[in-house]
């Protein structure tokens, strides 16, 4: 569970995060909505505790980012918004040096990346070097390297970001296995229909602040829109009103 | 396994599939400077030992007014050659290096006694003007002298009475300390290397590993900034120590190629030598292993990062031309500073005299001390947010 608190964050005059508050749950997939330049990257990044906020706090499974980094990034999975592979080494040495990172003890290493090679369905490349992989053999190999330690929280920043259409459907369908596997996933998109489709809960977040914090339903029921498009653009097209 | 280890082993394995990271640090990197060292001492000693035996040919202008000079000039090995119109266009077109003119009132200056004129046209800008002007003077100057010593004969006079005083040269140089003074740019060669060696990789793993995104999620596993540092400057110390050995060990060899006993020189440079200046060398490995990353962890890009290191090359070049343009005497707290102890010990090598394990204790303890605030600094740039996060 990860809940976050009143968290800002300033870059000189930009106020980039502007008071984010909410809460993604265990075995709920919740999507952070927003056009590009809302704020998401950074706010995941003070999540991931790469960034230190201005003010506000995070508890990852009830820890502090502030008081415990190294406990709060043992219980997170990050697919964060650099994903560079190590182009030298293939995709299994890749995963393997995470592993390491980890802690991971050479059989549970082994075990756990072979799992995650088969869910994602790597097999095919597991052993080429990255250098010419394909923007979704990219993104598997980073989501399959952040998730070798089995963390109980995944944070996926636009994990769908530059994947075609087939590799889209598996990267949403690898989002439900997690849920279902007890998870708390937290991802963000500026897909409408992605987070509509995928999501128990959706928080919109427009310059620096949540505007929404619902589920696709009641989001629908609030806005009056049927269609969750066009509520999304209710919701950051009329904030004012949001607000009051 | 420890994170360190980790990083270290992995750093170390990925570059040695960089064929150029690699290429610089066993070849390039070690071997330049012994390759260049030869050749050019070998193409200068040769030029100036051939020059020294050549025989002397140059235009003269009025060859026939001073015969018995122009007699005396060939004995010692000068070739007249024919007149030319214009001396000063000569030299000026390069078409000599130098002309000699003997005017109209040589012989009457000569029957009389007085100081007979000859000129020497030639250019002191031009770099392969000094050798045979200097000789040709001093060819001149003998026969003056030796005219002149028979002229007080002749009168009587012993000729002792125009040499007042005679001077007496002892020089002190040993064939070694010649060979010091030959070779100073040695040192330099092997501060280069280090710098070399391990340039790429430090430019490689920080600025080249947020330029290709992969330091963000590096960053988010649970350790601590510092240790991944530390596994980095140690693959980074790998690369260059071995081109400092590589360095080191080419030196020698290198030496065999230069011709030592024509220049009145000797070198040794043996096991002891290549030893000691290794040991030297060790705690300047990992200050320079430091600064590099502190400078490319402050560039934006992998570009700015190669950039900076290149100025940051000419420091110790910079300091090389100083020790050698500047008469600087030794003193033992300049071993305290690194990389000037390490040019003055092993300059203090090169001369045969040896360091004394007070200089040696003082370069090693003052250069970790360095590097170890060095890695402190780059460790605290290393836990900054900004650090990982690229564009």
């Amino acid at each position: 569970m990860i809940e976050v608190e009143n968290l800002r964050k300033a870059f000189g005059d930009i106020q980039a995060v502007d008071g984010v508050s909410f809460t993604a749950r265990d075995g709920e997939i919740t999507g952070l909505l927003g056009p590009n330049g809302a704020g998401k990257t950074t706010t995941l990044r003070m999540l991931y505790t790469l960034m230190r906020p201005d003010a506000g706090q995070v508890l990852v499974d009830g820890i502090s980012t502030a008081s415990d980094r190294l406990a709060v990034r043992r219980r997170l999975g990050v697919l964060p918004d650099g994903r560079g592979l190590y182009k030298h080494l293939t995709a299994r040495q890749n995963i393997d040096y995470f592993a390491r990172l980890h802690g991971l003890s050479a059989g549970d290493a082994q075990r756990r990346r072979e799992a995650l090679i088969e869910m994602l369905e790597m097999a095919d490349f597991a052993d080429r070097r990255a250098e010419g992989f394909s923007q979704g053999q990219r993104v598997k190999t980073a989501i399959a390297r952040a998730l070798v330690h089995d963390p109980k929280n995944v944070i996926l920043d636009e994990p769908t970001n530059g994947l075609d259409v087939m590799a889209t459907r598996r990267m949403r369908r690898f989002m439900l296995d997690l849920r279902a596997e007890g998870r708390c996933v937290l991802f963000s998109s500026h897909v409408m229909q992605e987070v509509a489709q995928l999501c128990d809960r959706i928080v919109v977040i427009a310059r620096g602040r949540v505007v929404a914090d619902e589920s696709p339903d009641a989001l629908r029921r609030e806005t009056g829109e049927s269609n969750l498009e066009e509520a999304f653009v209710k919701i950051i097209g009329s904030e004012e009103g949001l607000a009051a | 396994m420890n994170a360190s280890l980790t990083v270290f082993v992995k750093e170390v394995r990925e570059n040695l599939r960089e064929r150029r990271t690699v290429l610089n640090a066993v070849f390039t990197g070690p071997l330049i400077g012994p390759l260049m060292f030869m050749v050019l001492v070998n193409v200068t000693v040769s030029r100036q030992l051939d020059e020294a035996e050549a025989p002397l040919a140059l235009p003269v202008i009025g060859a026939s007014r001073a015969p018995n000079l122009i007699e005396a000039l060939r004995q010692q090995g000068f070739e007249p050659q024919p007149p030319v119109a214009d001396p000063i266009a000569v030299v000026r077109n390069q078409d000599a290096v130098a002309v000699l003119r003997i005017p109209d009132s040589f012989g009457d200056a000569w029957r009389t006694g007085d100081p007979a004129p000859v000129e020497l046209y030639y250019d002191s800008s031009r770099r392969d003007t000094d050798q045979p002007v200097t000789r040709l003077k001093a060819m001149i100057e003998s026969y003056s002298h030796r005219t002149g010593a028979m002229r007080l004969v002749a009168r009587g006079l012993s000729p002792t009475v125009s040499n007042p005083v005679l001077v007496a040269e002892r020089d002190q140089s040993t064939p070694r300390s010649r060979a010091g003074k030959l070779f100073s740019i040695l040192p330099y060669f092997f501060v280069l290397t280090v710098f070399m060696g391990g340039m790429y990789l430090a430019v490689d793993l920080t600025a080249g590993e947020r330029e290709r995104q992969s330091m963000e999620p590096l960053f988010i596993n649970p350790v601590a900034p510092w240790r991944i540092l530390l596994g980095k400057i140690g693959a980074i110390c790998v690369f260059s120590l071995s081109s400092l050995l590589i360095c080191a060990i080419a030196f020698p060899v290198a030496a065999r190629f230069i011709p030592t006993e024509k220049l009145g020189i000797a070198l040794d440079l043996g096991p002891a030598f290549v030893l000691e200046v290794l040991v030297l060398m060790l705690p300047l490995v990992l200050l320079v292993a430091g600064l590099q990353t502190l400078v490319a962890s402050f560039s934006k890009s992998y570009r700015e990062a190669q950039t900076y290191l290149s100025i940051l090359m000419l420091v110790p070049v910079l300091l090389s031309v100083l020790l050698t343009v500047l008469p600087v005497k030794t003193a033992e707290w300049m071993y305290a500073v690194p990389l000037l102890g390490q040019q003055l010990g092993i300059t203090e090598l090169l001369v045969g005299g040896s360091v004394t394990a007070r200089q040696l204790g003082t370069c090693m303890l003052s250069g970790f001390i360095v590097a170890a605030l060095m890695l402190a600094i780059t460790a605290r740039v290393y836990d900054s947010e900004r650090l990982a996060i690229s564009a």
